[in-house]
């Protein structure tokens, strides 16, 4: 299937033109969420969207679904710009968003009630979608009698019921356990491959590297700090996938390239068909450091393990040996890249010197390593203690230092900046945090 | 919508239908006869002081008028806090203005209205019985909905957005939405608060059935004016007649109404798992196996619902989504925030206007009578802490306590303070005490089982890993008090004293100053400075000394408690 038609004959079913999202500070200080992006949404694609958290994977989505507007730009459904009114589309939720109070069959029933159609060709029309993601016999139950799985199956159906053009699905497998997820992806993938339903396109946003790789036609991986595309190619393995095929691994150690690598070209090194059309070269200047949010513990377990495989691995296989996904794994990583502890190359992490002695060293002489590494390489670390050096008292308000990173970051981000930052200086003792006055200060001689 | 789900009638059970059906029109009957003797009454010509009969017999009557009054009021509440609780959660910019004003509405002792709105609703029906009647229903309305319509406000703000975009992304009408989503979310938390707000409704029923205006005496037929006419009367049996008929028609209502209403309304938890403990009724279910109501729900109020949802689908436009408003419109919204601001400072100039007349000697004199009445509150909440924290623990930590006394106390709890008053005063009067002694009495009355019943909730959250921790390592009492108990149930206790302190400062006006047997009991104090003003018709000092009751009872929920209060959300608060 071919994945991008650029000039195919219908035209794109969605197309978002420079599309941004930001929000401006009460200062007039514009904080990006999503830097200027094109993108075009084909009948018959399955998109995979990836991203780590913060990209704005799910703001996109809601752009494009026409629920949340864009701050500039515009999207084009059929080529024509959404005033405001919603296509038919449906999205798929993560947290499921059922009506608890509604049972099965009144959930699935509720968006044809809101389109005004009548008891019996709704119960009609329900029962046919129930009966189609195996919910027959469950009509009557609540959701909260139900297991995760069978309560996705209900956000599917219901998504399904209004026939929408687009089905958008936002981490749909996330919070479900990964033997029931892979059941739900196969049958999903049935309903999809065999065209049982009227679906035109389906979008997935997902931080599941693998999943990508195993349902879309189509992987758009999205960069963070503002969110913007890094790189769209498409996937032309056969389906189904083969989760152990040389191409498939290949294709998700690729992923763990871009993701991990900031200076990367957006070409997929095995097989070509990379599409320019939708990745704009927004390298967009690094606005500061900012701090992943990681624990020493858990670096410090990265380590321990690097040094079991003799100090270098594969990140795709590790992820995969680890059973850990991309947003959990990428943070630690990139902390221990940022302190000096790891250097990444090609998607393989290798274990620095100082991330040896660090690893091999006791939890004593672990506070004094990490001390050090981090005022060489944390920019808010040493920014913080000079300050506290500074003051005669050697005490600040937490607000001073919240109130500068409210300037690059949305203030969400920048108490979660804080606090990791406040995390990683009371673990190297480099500062201490009465949380009852909110000020942090110099730990006493 | 929500709805009876029609019950598998058993074999075994064919007896039980006839008998429910029999119970069910019988009550509709009694319903019906209930309204045409109402509407006769309150239609009939204008009685202010009815003639109060104390027997026994007369019972059932004055507890049927008060009910009728208290469920009325709530019905009022009910629609205004649905309305209000929506602009503030919807329209943003109402939102600024309408939330701190709740705060203020909730912080108004609501008896200093009683004068002008029974003098305003008596003007309106002069001829009729009606105006009284309405004058009551207004004030335990006041006293009812500011915390209901707080609590479908938060409600609609707690709606997870996943559920929002649900109802937006498949085009739910307005009405669908607030079928389906909104007043499901908010279901559990007002039948609470409809709870509290009816216990509050009693409260100043009691006081607003028999009241004196000036030369006038007004007495309206229930249950509280037969209380108070019991106790002036020294009547010792017709007391106790008329408590136990009281406490009777709390407990009927719990069972009858209140438990039924908490156990249907489990469905609406926000639960993804269904939780062990669930709320039961027996009425529920018997009313749930009545082929009656079934039939009534089946045919019409499901195909009525089903109509209306239908109704507004079909004939709501999509396209006009989000479209601008029309200049009009704007214009419109303009001049009546306009007039709203002029009709604001017109009422503001008057009131600066009536203080400049309270010469500085009133004014001293009503700040002393703030300050004695401050006195009194935290000696209230002092006893009432010291007794209730001890017993709260001990029941809370044990189970077989627990069974027992639980029950003991929520009846207790909910009898009105109001009507124990003429009780109280009376046997105070008899051992000797002063009325300085009695209002604190009575406030505890009003206000103890706030902190009782939160510290009880305190103790019974306090994880059982850390009572086995602290045995484990063997914390002596002291310990045990200071690292786990006070830490533990201090968020409760909090929550228990902010209530207990609002009551309190409201119960001052009628504590304080007590129409008995013909005589006035007084004391110094704020509450006693209001109903004096109401009894002579001092409205310059009541407008004064309401404001200034409404400004202590703010600031010290500013300064004090709203600080404890986050004290509590972050550092005593027991997560996991």
């Amino acid at each position: 299937m071919p994945a991008i038609q650029p000039n195919g004959p219908s035209g794109p079913l969605i197309e978002a033109r420079q599309v941004e999202k930001f929000y401006l500070q009460p200062d007039r200080h514009r904080i990006d969420v999503i830097a200027p992006t094109d993108l075009a949404v084909h009948a018959g694609q399955l998109i995979a969207l990836l991203g780590p958290s913060g990209s704005g994977k799910s703001t996109l989505l809601r752009i494009l679904s026409g629920l949340a507007r864009p701050s500039a730009g515009e999207v084009l459904w059929h080529g024509k710009a959404l005033g405001g009114s919603l296509p038919n589309v449906a999205i798929v939720f993560q947290s499921f968003a059922l009506f608890p109070w509604l049972s099965v069959l009144e959930n699935v029933e509720a968006p044809l009630q809101a389109r005004g159609i009548g008891a019996v060709e709704r119960r009609k029309r329900a029962l046919r979608i129930l009966d189609t993601v195996g919910l027959d016999g469950f009509e009557t139950a609540y959701p909260k009698e139900l297991s995760g799985g069978m309560k996705q199956r209900v956000g599917f159906a219901r998504a399904l019921s209004v026939e929408p053009e687009v089905l958008f699905m936002d981490e749909p497998f996330s919070a479900l356990d990964v033997l029931t997820a892979e059941t739900l992806r196969g049958e999903l993938m049935e309903l999809w491959l065999e065209k049982r339903i009227p679906t035109q396109a389906i979008f997935l946003v997902t931080h599941n590297i693998e999943e990508a790789v195993l349902l879309a036609d189509r992987v758009i991986v999205l960069g963070r700090n503002p969110g913007r595309i890094r790189a769209d190619f498409a996937v032309e393995l056969p389906q189904p996938r083969d989760r152990k095929s040389k191409r498939f691994f290949d294709l998700v150690d690729h992923i763990y390239k871009v993701l991990t690598q900031p200076e990367i070209e957006h070409a997929p090194p095995v097989f070509g068909a990379a599409s320019a059309a939708g990745a704009p070269a927004a390298k967009g200047a690094p606005r500061g450091q900012m701090l992943p949010h990681a624990r020493p513990g858990g670096i410090a377990g990265l380590l321990e393990i690097l040094l079991d495989r003799a100090g270098k691995d594969d990140l795709a296989a590790l992820a995969d040996e680890l059973a850990m996904e991309v947003d959990d794994l990428l943070p630690i990583v990139e902390a221990a890249d940022l302190l000096g502890f790891i250097r990444l190359a090609e998607g393989d992490v290798e274990i620095t010197p100082e991330g040896r002695a660090f690893a091999e060293a006791d939890i004593l002489e672990r506070k004094v390593l990490f001390r050090a590494a981090a005022l060489a390489h944390v920019t808010l670390l040493q920014q913080i203690v000079n300050a506290l050096r500074v003051k005669s008292d050697g005490a600040m308000p937490d607000d001073f230092f919240s109130d500068i990173l409210d300037e690059h970051f949305g203030p969400d981000e920048a108490r979660h900046q804080l606090d990791t930052a406040i995390h990683w200086g009371r673990y190297a003792e480099l500062f201490d945090y009465d949380a009852n006055s909110g000020r942090l200060h110099l730990p006493e001689a | 919508m929500p709805k009876l789900a029609p019950a598998t009638a058993l074999e075994s059970e064919r007896a039980w239908p006839r008998l429910t059906e029999l119970v069910v029109c019988c009550a509709m009957l009694a319903l019906f006869y209930g309204v045409v003797v109402v509407a006769g009454t309150w239609l009939g010509p204008f009685t202010p002081a009815a003639t109060i009969s104390r027997r026994p017999s007369a019972l059932p009557r004055y507890a049927a008028y008060s009910l009728l009054r208290l469920g009325i009021a709530y019905g009022l509440s009910l629609s205004f806090a649905l309305v209000y609780g929506y602009l503030a959660a919807y329209r943003a910019k109402l939102e600024r203005v309408l939330i701190p004003l709740l705060d203020i509405l909730q912080s108004i002792p609501v008896l200093s209205f009683l004068p002008g709105v029974m003098l305003a609703m008596i003007a309106l029906f002069p001829r009729r019985q009606l105006g009284v009647e309405m004058g009551a229903i207004l004030l335990i309305f006041t006293g009812q909905v500011w915390n209901m319509a707080f609590s479908f406000y938060s409600s609609l703000k707690a709606i997870p957005r996943d559920l929002h975009e649900t109802a937006r992304l498949y085009r739910f009408t307005a009405w669908q939405r607030f079928t389906q989503l909104e007043l499901p979310s908010a279901a559990i938390g007002l039948v609470w608060n409809s709870m509290m707000s009816v216990a509050g409704g009693w409260f100043f029923l009691m006081a607003c059935e028999m009241f004196v205006l000036g030369a006038r005496d007004f007495r309206l037929p229930g249950l509280g004016s037969y209380l108070q006419v019991a106790a002036s009367a020294g009547d010792t049996r017709a007391i106790l007649w008329g408590l136990a008929a009281m406490i009777g028609v709390i407990l009927l209502l719990d069972q009858l109404v209140w438990r039924p209403v908490l156990a249907w309304a489990d469905k609406f938890k926000m639960e993804q798992v269904e939780s062990a403990s669930r709320a039961e009724s027996g009425v529920l279910d018997f009313l749930r196996r009545s082929p009656l109501l079934a039939a009534l729900h089946a045919r019409a109020l499901a195909p009525l619902g089903e109509r209306l949802t239908l109704f507004f689908a079909r004939h709501a436009h999509p396209a006009a989504e989000r479209r601008r408003p029309a200049a009009v419109k704007v214009w419109a919204g303009r001049a009546f925030g306009v007039l709203f601001l002029a009709a604001v400072a017109y009422g503001v100039a008057g009131a600066g206007l009536v203080m400049a007349k309270v010469s500085a000697a009133g004014m001293a004199a009503i700040l002393r009578a703030a300050g004695a009445t401050f006195l009194r509150v935290n000696a209230a909440l002092l006893v009432g802490a010291a007794w209730t924290v001890p017993v709260g623990v001990a029941i809370g930590f044990s189970p077989r306590l627990s069974r027992v006394a639980q029950p003991l106390a929520q009846i207790a709890a909910s009898v009105p303070a109001t009507a124990l008053f003429p009780v109280v005063l009376l046997l105070l009067t008899r051992v000797g005490g002063g009325m300085g002694i009695a209002s604190i009495v009575l406030m505890l009355l009003g206000t103890q089982w706030y902190i009782l019943f939160n510290v009880l909730a305190g103790a019974m959250a306090i994880p059982t890993d850390l009572k086995e921790a602290a045995n484990v390592f063997g914390f002596s009492r002291r310990q045990r008090w200071r690292l786990l108990i006070l830490p533990g149930i201090f968020p409760y206790l909090v929550t228990g004293l902010v209530t207990a302190s609002g009551g309190a400062w409201n119960a001052s006006v009628v504590a304080e100053y007590f129409h008995f047997k013909d005589r006035i009991l007084a004391t110094t104090g704020l509450g006693a400075t209001i109903s004096k003003a109401t009894d002579t018709g001092n409205f310059d000092q009541l407008l004064v000394a309401t404001l200034v009751m409404a400004a202590v009872v703010v600031t010290i929920n500013r300064l004090v408690w709203r600080r404890l209060y986050r004290l509590a959300e972050t550092r005593y608060k027991l997560e996991g």
